[in-house]
């Protein structure tokens, strides 16, 4: 199923490619069937990185919470308990897959698969290193696998989609609990992917670019946008929890209440699928903020630089996603009606103004002639 | 188990044709309803129209089986009512034996069972606290509520080798006197427990989402809660000033100097703090009480015909040997009559009344549970409101399913 999704997502993104490749792309060969198998190699290289870092994710996290309740998490499995997501994988392999009686299989079977394959294709527009070098490999490994100028649109298109998964998850699953789980979760989702938007509008004014490398290119030159762009960071950051279900928005789930939403009639992999979906969107999302606000694979201070560019990404995604763990250790949730109440009173207007006031900045300063 | 859908609600089904309402079964098996306690709910969207608590899941028939048993073997069966806080249920049973018997019961073993029980207190509130705030999502608290509450078993397990199902008190008394180093042990908890309360409210007390949560939840007004029928924190939250240590005193609590936390709104937030302040004040009664105990003495009550004879006395000689094989076959006849006794048990008022017709076994004896009274409160508090709040609501009116079901 992994190498299926691969094969899609190469496809799309060589497609994607060749339709909106950026002009200043030094390193196209003049063969657009080379192009293609470098294409493919870098993805199969950073799509493993990213689903095996993914895995590890499960165990970084009960770790960390483990510590946070003073006690160890997996130790037996491994060293460490290093092998525990390989020896949940293999249970979840091994387990029975039911389909209740009442439920749409055709939806049902899909839908988990719709809400995995978004959250793994995000990863293609993430560069690791300056997209307009060659790459590792005399071209072989290249920084980003697709280069698209509207990087942050295809983003926030992919999280749209993946709405899809947990509205026919519930809808399908002929099981009341599921269907309450996923009616929540789709107005949550959607009502915080607005601000997540026009909470990076802010970004995207100031770069002047949706192309994700000429962003970092941007806050390289300059400062990390984390601090012009303070307020549109934290409504970016709430809003990525809220967007991957995470505590303290991660209602839709709320195991005591719902136990398990919109996954509960889910069992074996499908489950796995969710459950793993839901660790590599928290993934992307920890990515897109260290992209967009703290300067991505660029080193804080030029003198810094020697240290590659991949080191420092990973650094900083994994610096938010202990955050994302940390939070989720101590705050209790929301309940519905305070979470949307927050989204759409707090964080709405909060976002909008951010944008307001950026945008009339930018304009004075073009004006002025001070805005470069 | 029924079929949800062939279920009748007393008071009927009233769902007119087309009428968006959906019919919630949270099931006995929940992560979250504190054992099998099973709640139907209407709802419509997210709102609770209607909810219905259904409780008989561990009915185990304590009652019935107590009518065929000695008035000692009926302890253990006490114990596991309230099985978070047995010495308390223990406590309550021999105290309305021993009014039934009138039998006096040494200092020396008042002392420890009110220690004993403070301690028994504590640790049902831990359990509470971290219960309840894992509902709400905060998962931490829990981890840190049960560390603590481990030294509190700790200190049960010295004392009679049990942690769950204690079984320390007797007839007259205590099963034995405690152990040396009773005494530091519980000195040391109760050093720990006043800084871990600290920790317990910097981490949830002050939280903007817990209180969100909990204020204005499942506000219980003081004359419903009255008429209702409930005791313990749940009442105290409402702010009616109802406590038995204070109002009957039992043991030795009028000697002792000590608060009642009382509540100002009902809802769930006054209700926790109560609880937080609850266990602050068992910490200071437990302080004094360790002070005051004897020295030395007996734990047991002092009447041959009541009391098994003293082990080495059993062992070594032949009438106190009868006696021992006498009383233990065939239990000690009591006087005709009735008595209630009831103590401040960490959920409320828990009581026991015992009917006797002068055999060795109860008549009746019948178990005022402060948990089954309490569930009462349930529909009162989160009809109206979302569904979220019934998980809030259960959980602040502190039920446990062995005393609701018996």
């Amino acid at each position: 199923m992994f190498s299926a999704a691969q094969a899609t997502i190469g496809m799309a993104n060589v497609f994607l490619d060749a339709v909106a490749a950026p002009e200043n792309k030094v390193n196209a060969p003049a063969e657009p069937f080379i192009w293609f198998l470098q294409t493919f190699v870098t993805l199969f290289i950073i799509m493993n990185v990213v689903l095996v870092t993914m895995a590890y994710q499960t165990w970084a996290e009960r770790k960390v919470l483990a510590l946070a309740h003073q006690r160890y998490g997996p130790t037996r499995t491994g060293p460490f308990g290093l092998l525990q997501p390989i020896a949940d994988a293999v249970k979840l392999l091994n387990k029975e897959s039911i389909t209740l009686k009442e439920a749409d299989k055709s939806v049902f079977m899909f839908a988990p698969l719709v809400g995995f394959i978004p959250a793994v294709a995000a990863w293609a527009i993430i560069p690791w290193g300056d997209a307009n070098n060659e790459g590792l490999l005399g071209g072989w490994l290249r920084p980003v696998i697709a280069n698209i100028n509207l990087g942050v649109l295809y983003l926030l298109a992919l999280s749209s989609i993946g709405v899809y998964g947990i509205v026919m998850a519930g809808y399908s699953s002929g099981n009341k609990y599921s269907m309450l789980g996923s009616l929540r979760s789709t107005a949550q989702v959607v009502s915080y992917e607005l601000t997540l938007g026009l909470g990076m509008m802010g970004v995207l004014l100031m770069a002047g670019s949706l192309n994700l490398n000429d962003i970092v290119l941007a806050q390289h030159n300059t400062i990390w946008y984390v601090i012009p762009q303070f307020f549109g960071f934290v409504v970016f950051g709430i809003s990525g929890i809220a967007e991957t279900n995470r505590s303290p928005f991660d209602l839709p789930e709320a195991e005591s209440e719902l136990v398990a939403g919109y996954m509960l009639e889910y069992g074996a992999m499908r489950f796995g699928m969710f459950y793993l979906a839901e660790y590599i969107n928290m993934n992307t999302i920890a990515a897109i903020t260290a992209t967009l606000y703290f300067g991505g694979w660029a080193a804080p201070f030029p003198f810094l630089d020697f240290i590659p560019g991949p080191i420092w990404l990973i650094a900083k995604f994994s610096f938010f996603l202990f955050i994302y763990y940390w939070i989720r250790a101590t705050l209790p949730r929301f309940r519905y009606d305070q979470l949307m109440g927050f989204c759409w009173k707090v964080l709405f207007p909060l976002a909008i103004t951010n944008l307001a006031i950026t945008a009339v900045i930018k304009l004075v300063g073009i004006y002025a002639g001070w805005w470069g | 188990m029924q079929d949800v859908k062939d279920y009748t609600i007393p008071g009927g089904d009233n769902f007119a044709q087309g009428e968006k309402r959906m019919r919630l079964n949270m099931g006995p098996q929940h992560p979250s309803t504190h054992g099998v306690l099973q709640v139907i709910v209407d709802l419509e969207g997210e709102l609770v129209v209607r909810c219905d608590p259904v409780p008989g899941y561990l009915h185990r028939g304590t009652e019935k089986l107590a009518e065929n048993k000695y008035y000692t073997q009926i302890i253990p069966l006490t114990d596991r009512l309230d099985y978070l806080s047995p010495f308390n249920n223990n406590l309550a049973y021999v105290m309305a034996v021993e009014k039934l018997l009138g039998l006096e019961v040494p200092p020396r073993a008042q002392w420890l069972r009110l220690i004993l029980s403070e301690l028994q207190r504590i640790a049902s509130h831990l359990i509470w606290y971290g219960t309840h705030v894992m509902d709400i999502g905060g998962i931490t608290p829990f981890l840190y509520a049960l560390r603590d509450r481990e030294t509190i078993l700790d200190i049960f397990e010295m004392c009679c080798g049990a942690r769950l199902t204690v079984s320390y008190c007797r007839i007259g008394g205590l099963m034995a006197d405690v152990p040396a180093g009773f005494v530091e042990k519980v000195d040391d908890f109760v050093k720990l427990f006043q800084k871990s309360i600290k920790d317990y409210h910097k981490l949830v007390t002050k939280n903007p989402i817990f209180v969100g949560r909990t204020v204005g939840v499942g506000v219980i007004a003081p004359d419903d809660a009255v008429s209702l029928g409930l005791t313990g924190p749940s009442l105290r939250g409402s702010g009616v000033n109802l406590d038995l240590r204070k109002a009957e005193p039992y043991l030795y609590y009028d000697q002792l100097d000590f608060e009642v936390p009382l509540g100002t709104k009902g809802d769930s937030y006054d209700r926790y703090l109560v609880r937080m302040e609850e266990m602050a004040q068992s910490t200071r009664l437990i302080e004094q009480a360790l002070a005051k105990l004897p020295e030395k003495g007996p734990v047991k009550a002092d009447d041959p015909k009541v009391m098994l004879p003293p082990k080495e006395l059993a062992m070594s000689r032949a009438e106190e040997m009868q006696r021992h094989f006498y009383q233990v076959i065939h239990g000690f006849p009591t006087p005709v009559g009735e008595a209630y006794a009831s103590i401040e048990g960490s959920k409320g008022e828990l009581g026991f009344y015992i009917i006797s017709d002068g055999s060795s076994r109860p008549y009746r004896m019948k178990i005022r549970a402060p948990s089954f009274v309490n569930l009462q409160a349930l529909p009162m508090m989160t009809e109206g409101r979302m569904l979220a709040d019934v998980i809030t609501c259960i959980g602040t009116i502190d039920i446990v399913l062995g005393e609701v079901d018996r």
